[in-house]
């Protein structure tokens, strides 16, 4: 198979206005991938998918990660053709709290439909183009992004029956939080 | 520009939209999330017209509890056991997965006898798993019990060998970054010969029992087709994506671990219906039988843990990795990101059964809503590993 440098030549001389650059993997699997700005990231798919020798038609993995100053997503592409890969595909969004928009490579490979629900589901990042996104695992009406490094649990200690250490003590911030409706039951913990 | 236009229109890998005849009544049905076809807790939102499937949507996240964010906020080794509860019925090949990406992400080598072990123990898994899947799904058609049993019945043999091993029959955590935890005595690989033994006597008779069997025939052939294209497109693997007619096998395009050496062939489907995907489960455990002979003669001597693996302390350096294997139900992948740290930076499971589901609907269009418990078991789902 080709060479990321290769890679990334091949798609200079077939899209001249693609932001593309390698970012380097230093463990020793050497799997290093394309950072691609998500204006281009979609024509770049295409052309990975389509290209007569690359033929990058299976993706098989997307991923999400949380980074201090942005959400990522992370595609690894094989061929089944051709029998070869991993090409990693990884595209960032501009930052973690209102800028979170990328966008959907559902519509060139099918198995990204359920895994960029799970992303924007987990993560919160928003996949335009996507043909139905909605939350995947947690249940619609939730607000949070549970995979964030920065989530927080929901300030719910029904669980805890005999609160103690920690949890006691977030019990008690709780407590005074909500001071004016502190139940009776809140209390009985205590 | 060097690249070839796509020549099929937009929205060629979406199901399709059916719109209701108004010959029947039009009802939406939620089939789950307790209904026994199910196998946990998963429901699918099913609307009819009459008998007919005109849409179905999966609904997931019952048995959530982010496998995920557990694995980043414990060490690598830590993650080992909660591995084995992914897909519950092969925990073996789920250590192996983890194992193996954990090995790519710190160049670790592993010991001929350990590879030995993980190709005997993967392909014990596999067996049992394709036995139990196609009993599941026979026992779904309504044939209450026999097939089943008899699966389980070679099921248990195989799980005491992995308690004897283990000390578990399906919580293992068996497998470590290296090697495996403990070695197999000579006794122990006896009498796995012997199970190994019987296992073609098995398989045998459950072939003749189920499948020239003419109810089976009649409501698997030409039922659930998934097309070849599509199954690609959609990142379908394992024995659904061959009954489909791709010859893809994570055992001979990656060859990890010690694959390469064995002689085993990649069975391949025709028509993509639920009869091929039984069948091609039924001649993959007759391969496997073939991985197991050959490896329990070639098993070498020697230890079972690298000498240089790292137990205490272990922080790989940063980076990141992917690996996968071929696992019973399809190509199940880690992709770990290490910050240099103890814990994993990022811990992503790719999990087979969840993108398998993936075209569920387009399979199910069309068809009786009967039909959907038998195209949803032929899938072959574990909801440990679809909601992690």
């Amino acid at each position: 198979m080709k060479t990321v440098e290769e890679i990334k030549s091949a798609i200079k001389a077939a899209l001249p206005g693609a932001v593309v650059e390698i970012a380097p993997n230093s463990s020793v699997s050497g799997q290093h991938s394309l950072r691609v700005a998500s204006e281009s990231a979609f024509a770049v798919a295409k052309f990975l998918r389509d290209d007569a020798e690359l033929k990058l038609d299976f993706l098989s993995n997307v991923s999400g990660v949380d980074w201090p100053d942005s959400l990522e997503a992370v595609y690894h592409l094989f061929s089944m053709e051709k029998k070869h890969g991993p090409v990693i595909l990884r595209m960032h969004t501009v930052n973690r709290t209102d800028k979170v928009e990328l966008p959907s490579l559902t519509p060139l490979w099918r198995s990204a439909e359920f895994q960029e629900r799970e992303v924007f589901d987990l993560y919160g990042i928003v996949f335009t183009g996507h043909p139905d996104l909605r939350r995947l695992l947690m249940w619609d009406e939730f607000k949070d992004y549970p995979m964030r490094r920065d989530y927080v649990d929901p300030d719910d200690f029904d669980y805890e029956p005999t609160a103690h250490d920690e949890v006691l003590k977030r019990v008690q911030a709780h407590q005074s939080a909500i001071a004016g409706q502190a139940s009776s039951e809140v209390g009985a913990w205590v | 520009m060097g690249v070839i236009e796509q020549a099929r229109p937009e929205g060629w890998n979406r199901p399709a939209v059916i719109t209701p005849t108004g010959d029947g009544e039009l009802l939406e049905v939620a089939m789950g999330p307790h209904h026994p076809s199910t196998h946990g807790v998963f429901r699918m939102d099913v609307a009819l017209d009459g008998e007919r499937v005109i849409r179905l949507k999966p609904v997931f996240g019952y048995l959530h509890r982010n496998h995920e964010k557990i694995a980043e906020s414990i060490s690598y080794l830590g993650s080992m056991p909660y591995t084995d509860r992914l897909d519950y019925i092969c925990p073996i090949t789920n250590n192996w997965a983890y194992a193996l990406a954990v090995e790519k992400l710190v160049g670790q080598e592993v010991p001929e006898r350990a590879e030995y072990l993980r190709v005997i123990l993967g392909e014990l898994t596999r067996y049992q798993n394709h036995a139990s899947s196609i009993g599941f799904l026979i026992q779904e058609m309504g044939a209450s019990g026999t097939p089943l049993m008899y699966a389980f019945r070679e099921r248990e043999k195989i799980l005491d060998l992995f308690e004897e091993l283990t000390g578990a029959r399906m919580m293992v955590n068996y497998m470590r970054f290296g090697g495996c935890r403990v070695d197999a005595s000579s006794a122990w690989l006896d009498r796995t010969r012997k199970v190994v033994a019987g296992l073609g006597g098995f398989t045998d008779e459950f072939e003749r029992l189920l499948a020239t069997n003419e109810i089976l025939m009649a409501r698997t052939q030409g039922v659930g087709v998934l097309r070849a294209d599509l199954a690609v497109n959609a990142g379908v693997t394992g024995p659904m994506l061959r009954a489909s007619g791709v010859n893809y096998d994570v055992r001979k395009v990656d060859g990890y671990s010690i694959y390469n050496r064995f002689n085993f062939r990649v069975p391949l489907g025709d028509h993509g219906d639920v009869y091929d995907r039984f069948m091609i489960r039924l001649l993959e455990m007759r391969e496997s039988i073939g991985i197991l002979t050959q490896a329990l003669k070639d098993i070498p001597g020697g230890p079972v843990m690298s000498p240089t693996a790292k137990i205490r302390g272990f922080r790989p350096k940063p980076g990141e990795a992917y690996g996968r294997i071929e696992a019973p139900k399809g190509e199940l992948g880690f992709y770990l990101i290490s910050d240099g740290g103890p814990n994993p930076y990022r811990y992503r499971v790719r999990p087979p059964s969840l993108i398998n589901l993936t075209i569920l609907e387009d399979m199910c269009l069309g068809h009786d809503v009967a039909d959907v418990v038998l195209i949803f078991g032929s899938v072959d789902i574990v909801l440990g590993e679809v909601d992690r």
